[in-house]
């Protein structure tokens, strides 16, 4: 029999419930799992090995008690770093918040602990999630599974690494623009960004407060499910969470995608894809048309600014955003002759070249004078990628295309250059900017370097139903791997 | 070249921030209170950390939305919070939550009289924020980039704060301070705050400017006013200076000025070189506010009626003089107490026991720096002391030594009254006795009187008030005295 570590959440689930494994054996297995290739992939910037046992020890005693810790309890997952957790560091992968302890837990953290999952550690990110292959960590760079001279994408690298390298069963992660997605697909993993609002952001450390958005790493859809089902839900803490009574996902899979319409969106799956890219996307669609769907061609000409827009929204926001770590409450703390020496000092030695490079974008946009030339128009631009949804879901119930233009790249190769880096991104961020759903899933791995594909399935906000249906259908049918053989984690 | 002083035009605008008097913060559970050991009513929230999220304080958007319908505000439909976006360190996240082009209330009014002239001061705006905390930089005459070090306390940060911006309407300092007084009583009827100047619930700021002819005015930001005479004083002094620069014919310098009230002045602070750029933007972390129109118009319904209103009404209604009904009228206690004697009093009519609470009733208050709502006595423990004065049972003089002892004591009138024996004495056949022995006693007066010669009558009157240690009805003795006399 395979190591417990290589199951699915829904594999060991079933296992626990019925009392074959204990919580701690899945834990030890996949803690086991963690260290002996940490040093290879580093994927965590904190392991909490001690917290992942206790909780363990604690499902199991309710087990033995005759109580009902819940269908997915005793699975251990990796949380991004973002995620704050109570009494256990929480970085963003910032120096500025290298000693952070809050005081406090995020809720989608609060839910997975109450939904009786081990934390197995805090995984790396690029510096306040921003970046596309977690290169922008201020600690070390995460490494793609599949080929340890690749990034893993990000700025979730770190989540999709742990899932795919075996050293978690599942992950949180989070996206703004692709950071949940683009890095499942570099890695070979599931990944969802859910609904805007459908997952409190409280406690998640906010980059673009109306793009953020968490979501679930995971080795196949019905994991997806299962994990988005734990954390997804109205929250009194956040505002702007949808006050909704969402279906169980989980339950959302059988059905198929027979005479589903489904739209491939020209802007995204035409040229400037990498060719094994290309190949894998159109296989993918082709299973889908033999499964039954319908399949068509949508043009929505808006994407086109996608990514431009993203770069004035986000960096805005995240400007504001970030104004918090000044040295007075929490954080690093660089003296200064005065207070306000303090806080620039603080700042200057606290903050990465990408989050600085963000924040002057951002505080350049919002500017007076440049106010309505920049940020504003962005306004007016999202809102016509909006209606171009709009518009293809009148026709279509999802849309499809690849996860992202390339597979994983190597280290240093994009990180002189901002804009290739931005537009690693460019599949991604029109969703983002939607704040609706999409859905990650493997479709082989490229001919030319072996690494892996997603096919990026979007739905409209809220019909993460028929987006999980289609995601299982096509998972189901076009898997020719087992689920639990893992990357050999070598260089090549 | 100088022009006459006539020729001046005073034009001001009033800021007014006003702290709400909610259980909680505006945007998390913290409790809203004065004071306390620094830092003790905070939380992650208004702390600013990582990751957390403002949740709006409906009581705080319900309150607003009643102050700005007491100003007759248009209410949006549709209003949305903005980040104001500076650095200092008393403000957590570094921006403020605030409003901006989409404010709960705008395009209001406020009613006011001065000197007996009706006047309408437009109201631009009224919006909701968060406060800041409180810094206190040690060092360096208190400013911060010179402070040695810097201590904060967040207790306040995050209390919800009503901004109120007027129409530059004000044209002279009374004006300013009436419009302060009469939006204090407003919101003090409300009651939407304790709206105490002194610990900062509610703060005035102005902007001033003086034009005369074929000069244009420079509008200077006066601060630190803490209380509605500061108001008066420091807009009074400050467009003096501005008249006196004008007529000099010296450069004025658009800045801010503090009012320092131990020396009567206001100080030059910071020049305003250039205008700050806070970056505005709609706040992601909230939804808009829409209230609905049933809710509005329960709102509307709810609003009690405001002071001016009842002011007028009670000057014609009740026939009340001017001073007297804007007594009874400057906040809710003093016109809560008023209403209620009203309705419990037998025989005294409402003039005199206006004239009563504004007088003897608020003076001795004020004497003690008490309000209303500290009163120990009741309004109808107030009503029996009015029907007593009313039909002589004791006289003015008694009831007002009565009145004293039962502000500290809190006792009726009545038994204060039997326990100093002073019912008045108004029995004929008692007083005619005590009268006739005065007359014997001071018979040279008497003939006097007699004679025609009424100056001394009142030393007879007082000499019969002393013989009864002041419980005589005087009105009485009056009579008896002059029948006996033949005086008239
Ligand atoms: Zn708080």
């Amino acid at each position: 029999m395979s190591e417990l570590w290589q199951h699915t959440a829904g594999q060991l689930s079933a296992l626990l419930g019925t009392g074959e494994v204990s919580a701690v054996d899945v834990t030890e297995s996949v803690l086991e799992r963690l260290r002996s290739v940490e040093d290879d992939v580093k994927a965590f910037i904190t392991i909490t090995e001690d917290e992942a046992k206790a909780k363990a020890r604690k499902v199991d005693e309710m087990r033995s008690a005759g109580e009902d810790p819940g269908p997915i309890a005793g699975v251990p997952v990796a949380l991004k770093d973002i995620f704050v957790t109570k009494g256990i560091r929480s970085t963003a992968a910032s120096k500025i918040l290298e000693n952070y302890v809050p005081g406090y837990s995020s809720t989608a953290a609060a839910r997975c602990d109450a939904a009786g999952l081990p934390l197995l550690g805090k995984t790396n990110l690029d510096e306040f999630a921003m970046g596309s292959s977690t290169e922008n960590s201020a600690y070390f760079e995460t490494r793609n599974p599949w080929n340890l001279s690749k990034v893993p994408g990000g700025s979730s690298g770190g989540s999709a690494a742990a899932v795919a390298s075996g050293q978690a069963v599942w992950a949180l992660g989070t996206d703004t623009g692709g950071s949940i997605r683009q890095p499942a697909a570099l890695c070979g993993v599931v990944g969802v960004k859910p609904t805007y609002g459908l997952v409190s952001r409280y406690g998640m450390i906010a980059f673009a407060s109306s793009l953020d958005q968490a979501g679930p790493f995971t080795r196949d859809v019905r994991d997806a499910a299962l994990l988005l089902d734990a954390i997804a839900g109205q929250d009194p803490k956040d505002a702007t969470s949808l006050p909704i009574d969402h279906p169980s996902y989980a339950a959302s899979l059988e059905g198929g995608v027979d005479g589903m319409r489904i739209g491939v969106v020209k802007e995204l799956a035409g040229e400037g894809l990498q060719e094994g890219v290309k190949i894998r996307f159109d296989e993918a669609v082709s299973v889908l048309e033999k499964l039954g769907a319908e399949i068509g061609e949508v043009s929505l000409p808006s994407f086109e600014y996608g990514i431009d827009v993203y770069y004035l929204i986000a960096p805005a926001e995240a400007s504001s955003n970030l104004a918090r770590y000044d040295g007075v409450r929490y954080g690093l703390r660089v003296d200064g002759e005065d207070i306000v020496q303090m806080n620039s000092k603080t700042r200057a030695a606290g903050f990465g070249p990408e989050v600085k490079r963000r924040i002057m974008l951002g505080t350049y946009s919002l500017s007076a004078g440049y106010y309505d030339q920049y940020y504003g128009k962005a306004q007016k631009a999202r809102t016509l990628i909006i209606r171009d949804f709009e518009r293809a879901y009148g026709e279509f119930d999802l849309l499809v295309s690849p996860t992202s233009p390339t597979t994983a790249f190597g280290f240093g190769e994009r990180t002189d250059d901002p804009l290739t880096m931005y537009l690693s991104d460019i599949c991604n961020v029109p969703t983002s900017l939607a704040g609706a759903a999409a859905i990650s899933v493997p479709c082989g791995l490229a001919p030319e370097d072996q690494m892996p594909v997603g096919i990026q399935i979007m739905a409209k906000a809220l019909d993460e139903p028929t987006m999980f249906r289609a995601a299982y259908a096509f998972e189901q049918s076009f898997r020719g791997r087992d689920s639990q053989i893992f990357p050999e984690l070598v260089s090549r | 070249m100088t022009a006459p002083s006539a020729q001046f035009v005073t034009t001001i605008g009033l800021e007014i921030h006003v702290e709400l008097k909610t259980r909680t913060k505006m945007f998390c559970g913290c409790p809203v209170a004065f004071g306390g050991e620094p830092n003790t009513r905070v939380c992650p929230v208004c702390l600013g950390h990582p990751g957390t999220l403002p949740v709006p304080n409906e009581k705080a958007i319900e309150l607003t939305n009643k102050i700005a319908m007491a100003l007759d505000c248009e209410i949006a439909p549709h209003s949305i919070f903005h980040r104001k976006n500076y650095f200092y360190p008393d403000m957590p996240k570094n921006y403020q939550i605030s409003q901006y082009d989409i404010p709960i209330g705008s395009r209001g009014s406020l009613d006011m009289e001065v000197g007996g002239e009706s006047r309408w001061i437009g109201i631009t705006r009224v919006h909701l924020e968060e406060d800041t905390g409180k810094s206190v930089h040690v060092g360096g005459g208190g400013r911060i980039r010179e402070a040695e070090y810097s201590l904060e306390d967040f207790n306040r940060a995050g209390t919800p704060l009503v901004e109120i911006v007027t129409e530059p309407d004000i044209t002279s300092a009374e004006e300013a301070r009436v419009f302060a007084q009469e939006l204090r009583s407003i919101l003090e009827f409300l009651d939407v705050s304790d709206v105490r100047m002194e610990e900062g619930s509610l703060r005035i700021d102005a902007n001033i400017s003086v034009e005369a002819p074929g000069r244009s005015g420079t509008k200077v930001e006066v601060k630190n006013m803490n209380s509605m005479r500061s108001v008066f004083r420091a807009l009074e002094f400050e467009e003096e200076r501005q008249r006196n620069a004008l007529m000099n014919e010296e450069e004025l310098v658009q800045m801010t000025r503090h009012w320092d009230e131990k020396s009567g002045v206001t100080i030059p602070g910071r020049v305003k070189e250039y205008a700050f750029d806070y970056r505005y933007f709609p706040e992601p972390d909230l939804t808009p506010i829409e209230p609905s129109i049933e809710w509005l118009r329960q709102l509307q319904e709810e609003l009690p009626e405001l002071p001016i209103a009842k002011r007028r009404r009670w000057m014609e209604e009740l026939g009340l003089g001017p001073y007297d009904a804007q007594v009874l009228t400057s906040s809710p206690g003093v016109s809560v107490f008023f209403e209620e004697t009203l309705e419990a009093v037998k025989d005294a009519n409402p003039k005199q026991v206006a004239n009563w609470v504004a007088n003897n009733l608020a003076g001795a208050l004020s004497d003690t720096g008490e309000r209303f709502s500290d009163l120990k006595i009741t309004p109808s423990q107030f009503a029996e002391l009015m029907d007593m004065v009313a039909s002589g049972e004791i006289n003015a003089s008694q009831g007002k030594e009565i009145l004293s002892a039962m502000l500290l004591t809190g006792t009726s009138p009545g038994s204060i009254a039997e326990e100093r024996d002073m019912r008045q004495v108004s029995d004929r056949g008692e007083l005619e006795a005590v009268v006739d022995e005065v007359i014997s006693n001071n018979a040279e007066v008497a003939d006097r009187i007699r004679a025609g010669d009424m100056k001394p009558f009142g030393v007879l009157v007082g000499a019969v008030m002393r013989a009864t240690q002041g419980k005589a009805n005087a009105a009485v003795v009056t009579e008896i005295l002059k029948e006996k006399l033949g005086a008239s």
